[in-house]
């Protein structure tokens, strides 16, 4: 049993992060329709931001995590103005290529800059370990799971209550008629690349401090996909809930079944695949995406 | 294709000739002339790069035929050459199979792989489509690695050598002829595929895939048929790369090369079969550029800027095209041939 609640906790955190990630994916593609498969990416560039500030500049947590966020949104419009915006109108396979070679070339940047090594800094975040009967929390999945539910919060408000946030709710609604209405869709494009690329940001630095960033922290992004293909690509509450159970369920199938298998196992790796390939053979929307009804 | 004037066809069999007038046949002759004397003035290392991006280009006519024309995106390409190379490795190295039945086959296995994974293109395309073919190369990856007794695991299996009708193939200068004549007669065959009945109906799914099942074009069928060709291709050119290396494991088929088989259409022109090799030869260009001027960008950063600069090199060149010339190389050169097919006008 503790072994058992162990493992979901455990699991708890890694779905706060995919919910992170899908969170910023799920933004994107409401408001723009465009897939952002670098988002992942935004993710590991987040670590190395962390790394950067927190450890090669030594600045206070504060600090670097603003100065993480304002590296975040230059990131953000620059991509959405310069990569994406002359692709508006274009098919979807041009808008993933688009972004499939901007996950290339910040990959590439990273190795060139960062040399693509192991880099941790577990020390920098506040340790606090919580002990609930048998079961520890690790401190960093703690402040994993409460910046995250934070953020998703700050969001939630957001959407509800500003005028931006209203924009955004009714770009994803229509676009066309959003515009009659006198709302400039462009804006509304911008201000999600950068909601996205500042949550991507802030949630690799908690990454980075659960368990180090490394190159391969990009692929975690590419599971994240999972979380929302289950969840479905326009709905928030989806993407949070599908993160979270993706991120148990991959847990509790790496506990128990990778004894079982062969060679070791290594489900972990696989385990959101084969949830892609059930969930889009049997319910291609996800549990609470929007159905579309296709018309020539 | 655009022919110059007084060009006539007085039978179907020469309307229907893919070289049409004696320019063309003059070209083809120069190409297959030139191609057969690279052995004799490039050194080792050219013709490794060669043969690499021969096998590129018959893998990516599969992914041509799959995406470029039938529009069913494909990210797992890089998946089914995994396929197609395991097959022909097991089948040789643990059945003691010729490589002349083993090839042909490790073609077909992938191709039946391909279909079962294909399946669900019959209900989800664009993105889902896209993770379904990523979730499939994940897979198959995780597979060969569990299966450790007959696919060898993390090791990898060694392939024996290759004997076509009593000759051992070793050396470059073989793989050279051989690899470059498989992608040649992949490149005619690719062409004529797209030129039938079924090249016709893929464009037609492309286009507007319900307009063209209202039109009788039958989906389940036509699709399935178009992951099957297209990763026969994979296969044949996964089971190559396996032979010439004379080594299968999992490393030899990174998730990216399907993303920069992708890319290579892009840069190339979608659809388009001369679009292929441009796109082949471009991004295999760059990378082997990355790996020359890597060494020298490292010692300002780190030993691994190699690396960064061979992803950041195509990625560019993806992005770029992707703004500035969305039908790729192809249209580029289609530009420049009619400019001076009809220079004084």
């Amino acid at each position: 049993m503790t072994f058992f609640l162990q493992l979901v906790v455990t699991g708890l955190s890694l779905g706060m992060m995919y919910a992170l990630i899908a969170l910023g994916f799920v933004i994107i593609f409401k408001c723009s329709k465009a897939f952002n498969i670098a988002q992942g990416h935004f993710v590991m560039l987040g670590g190395y931001l962390g790394y950067t500030f927190l450890v090669a500049a030594a600045l206070p947590l504060w600090a670097s995590i603003l100065a993480s966020v304002a590296v975040a949104i230059v990131l953000g419009l620059a991509i959405e103005r310069l990569a994406l915006r002359p692709l508006l109108g274009k098919p979807v396979l041009a808008v993933i290529m688009m972004t499939i070679a901007l996950a290339g070339v910040m990959e590439g940047i990273v190795i060139v800059i960062w040399g693509g090594e192991y880099k941790t800094y577990h020390d920098v975040l506040p340790a606090v370990t919580l002990q609930i009967g048998g079961v520890s929390i690790p401190p960093e999945s703690l402040i994993g799971l409460i910046v995250s539910g934070l953020v998703v919060a700050i969001l939630m408000l957001g959407f509800r209550y500003t005028k931006i946030g209203l924009a955004m709710r009714a770009t994803a609604e229509d676009e066309q008629v959003t515009r009659a209405a006198g709302i400039r869709a462009t804006t509304v494009y911008a201000v999600a690349w950068v909601i996205a690329a500042v949550v991507a940001v802030v949630g690799g630095i908690l990454l980075g401090g659960v368990s180090g960033v490394a190159i391969p922290l990009s692929e975690i992004g590419l599971k994240a996909l999972a979380v929302v293909i289950l969840g479905g690509l326009d709905s928030i509450g989806g993407a949070i809930f599908a993160g979270v159970m993706l991120g148990v369920l991959e847990n509790l199938a790496a506990g128990y079944l990778d004894p079982l298998m062969p060679s070791g196992g290594g489900l972990a790796g696989v385990f959101p695949f084969l949830v892609i390939m059930v969930v889009l053979i049997f319910k291609p929307h996800g549990l609470f995406g929007m159905k579309r009804i296709e018309r020539i | 294709m655009s022919l110059p004037s007084g060009t006539y066809a007085e039978t179907y069999v020469q309307d229907m000739s893919l070289l049409r007038t004696k320019a063309h046949w003059l070209w083809a002759a120069l190409l297959l002339v030139a191609l057969a004397t690279v052995p004799v003035w490039a050194s080792d290392s050219t013709l490794t790069l060669a043969i690499i991006i021969g096998i590129t280009v018959i893998s990516v006519h599969g992914l041509n035929i799959l995406t470029g024309n039938c529009g069913l995106i494909s990210m797992g390409h890089s998946g089914f050459m995994m396929v197609g190379g395991y097959a022909l490795a097991i089948m040789s190295a643990r059945y003691g199979v010729p490589f002349l039945v083993a090839l042909p086959a490790a073609g077909l296995i992938a191709g039946a792989v391909g279909v079962l994974f294909g399946l669900p293109s019959l209900r989800i395309k664009g993105f889902y489509l896209i993770m379904a073919t990523v979730s499939a190369y994940f897979i198959i990856h995780w597979l060969m690695l569990q299966f450790r007794g007959f696919t060898g695991g993390t090791e990898g299996i060694s392939v024996p050598t290759a004997t076509i009708f009593g000759m051992e193939i070793r050396g470059n200068v073989a793989y050279f002829y051989l690899i470059i004549g498989i992608a040649l007669l992949a490149t005619v065959l690719a062409k004529n595929i797209l030129r039938t009945r079924a090249g016709r109906a893929f464009v037609a799914i492309r286009d507007n895939d319900l307009a063209a099942e209202v039109m009788g074009v039958n989906l389940w069928t036509y699709k399935l048929q178009a992951f099957f060709i297209g990763c026969v291709f994979a296969g044949i050119a996964g089971a190559l790369s396996v032979q010439y290396i004379g080594f299968a494991n999992v490393e030899q088929f990174p998730f990216i090369n399907s993303v920069w088989y992708l890319g290579m259409l892009i840069v190339g022109g979608m659809g388009r079969t001369a679009g292929v090799v441009f796109g082949a030869l471009a991004i295999k260009l760059l990378e082997q550029t990355a790996t020359k001027i890597g060494p020298s960008l490292a010692e300002f950063t780190n030993p691994q800027a190699a690396v960064g600069l061979s992803l950041i090199l195509p990625g560019l060149a993806i992005i770029l095209f992707l703004i500035f010339a969305p039908h790729g190389i192809y249209q580029l050169w289609e530009r420049f041939r009619n400019y001076y097919q009809q220079w004084p006008f």
